[in-house]
């Protein structure tokens, strides 16, 4: 499985889909998230594979 | 997704301007954008002498290192707020505006309100008649007037802050709602120096909140990630997440929505010009601009 994880929150989806799918899988706007894995920015046009943990910075700051 | 202007691996794509880049030339592209923008909208020059405003977040931090890649001379204002809740929200955000000088060696200015006027903001907040739940109108009347003396007092000719372009559409849309004509005709990226009232400019004002963070991560910038304890379920927050939805549906919509305000009050869309001129007198205590007759508003929430 892939792990995304925002904030506190993570969310499980499936290997071989994109990015942008796993984001609108779970209701996450690519507008509102900057992907990375290994503490590198990857595109939403990145597949996923089994066993990767993608971090996902917020984009929206208040103060 | 290929770079459009190398073809390695992009890893940022925007959908608004159908440009996808690499790293190196994401780099190098916010920062000519930025000044194209500089430029165009004559917001400074060279040889002025410049001040940003900085938070300790990503666009404000992203702004000065923008501007010293491109060889404009600008120090740093960081004004402590005196915001805890339990998270140290201020002092950690001093510590990266801080390190962040250090690091590059330039010059920032540090105001502590608490030490200068006897109250934090939270303090003001809950005792002044704007009340514990406007603590965001409090801060930007702090932030606002601190900035204006500071950029006078120590001969600046313009300050800078790091409003991107979602911070100014958010804005835009609740001025929008409420046909707020005053405020919609204040709105703009260089707001022109008058007696009393130093000259301001947004710089990043063309681009994209999303943007500026993928360049403060790609930077290496330390930013203050949590978001202010007293931000959580603003209006403006709700306002940036609609838009996004609308973005996400219409890719350039943000864009073009401001832009196109621009262009409609250029054109005379909201006021007639007479009205521009609001009549502005001094404050009876620190001298600063304001509407009404006797103290400004800082001034009476001070001796509140």
């Amino acid at each position: 499985m892939v792990k995304l994880i925002l904030r506190d929150k993570e969310y499980e989806v499936r290997p071989g889909m994109t990015l942008m799918d796993a984001l609108k899988k779970n209701n996450i706007l690519p507008e509102e998230v900057l992907c990375t894995r290994a503490g590198e920015l990857i595109a939403e046009d990145e597949i996923v594979k089994d066993g990767d943990v993608i971090k996902l910075i917020a984009v929206i700051s208040g103060g | 997704m290929k770079c459009r202007a190398c073809g390695q691996k992009a890893v940022v794509n925007m959908r608004q301007h159908k440009l996808a880049l690499c790293k190196d030339h994401f780099l190098e592209w916010i920062p000519e954008q930025t000044e194209r923008f500089i430029e165009k909208y004559e917001m400074f020059t060279r040889s002025d002498k410049i001040l940003v405003g900085v938070s300790g977040g990503k666009d404000s931090l992203s702004l000065w290192d923008i501007l010293h890649r491109l060889g404009y001379m600008a120090d740093g204002l960081y004004i402590c707020l005196g915001i805890d809740e339990g998270i140290g929200y201020s002092s950690e955000s001093q510590r990266l505006a801080e390190k962040f000088a250090v690091e590059r060696n330039l010059k920032l200015h540090v105001v502590d309100i608490q030490k200068e006027y006897g109250s934090t903001v939270p303090e003001f907040s809950s005792k002044s008649h704007r009340g514990r739940l406007k603590s965001c109108s409090v801060c930007g009347l702090v932030k606002r007037h601190v900035m204006n003396r500071v950029t006078r007092d120590l001969g600046y000719d313009v300050i800078l802050t790091g409003h991107n372009l979602d911070d100014e559409v958010a804005v835009l849309f609740g001025n929008t709602l409420s046909w707020a004509g005053e405020y919609l005709l204040r709105q703009g990226p260089v707001l022109p120096g008058v007696p009393g009232l130093a000259r301001k400019a947004k710089p990043l004002f063309r681009i994209y909140e999303r943007e500026m963070l993928a360049y403060a991560l790609l930077s290496g910038i330390e930013y203050i990630y949590d978001e202010c304890p007293y931000s959580v379920g603003s209006t403006s927050i709700y306002y940036k997440q609609l838009l996004n939805r609308l973005e996400n549906d219409r890719p350039g919509a943000k864009q073009s929505f401001y832009l196109s305000f621009l262009e409609a009050r250029k054109s005379g869309l909201f006021a007639e010009r007479e009205l521009i001129q609001a009549e502005l007198h001094s404050c009876t205590s620190c001298g600063q601009p304001t509407s009404a007759q006797g103290l400004c508003s800082f001034c009476r929430m001070v001796a509140t």
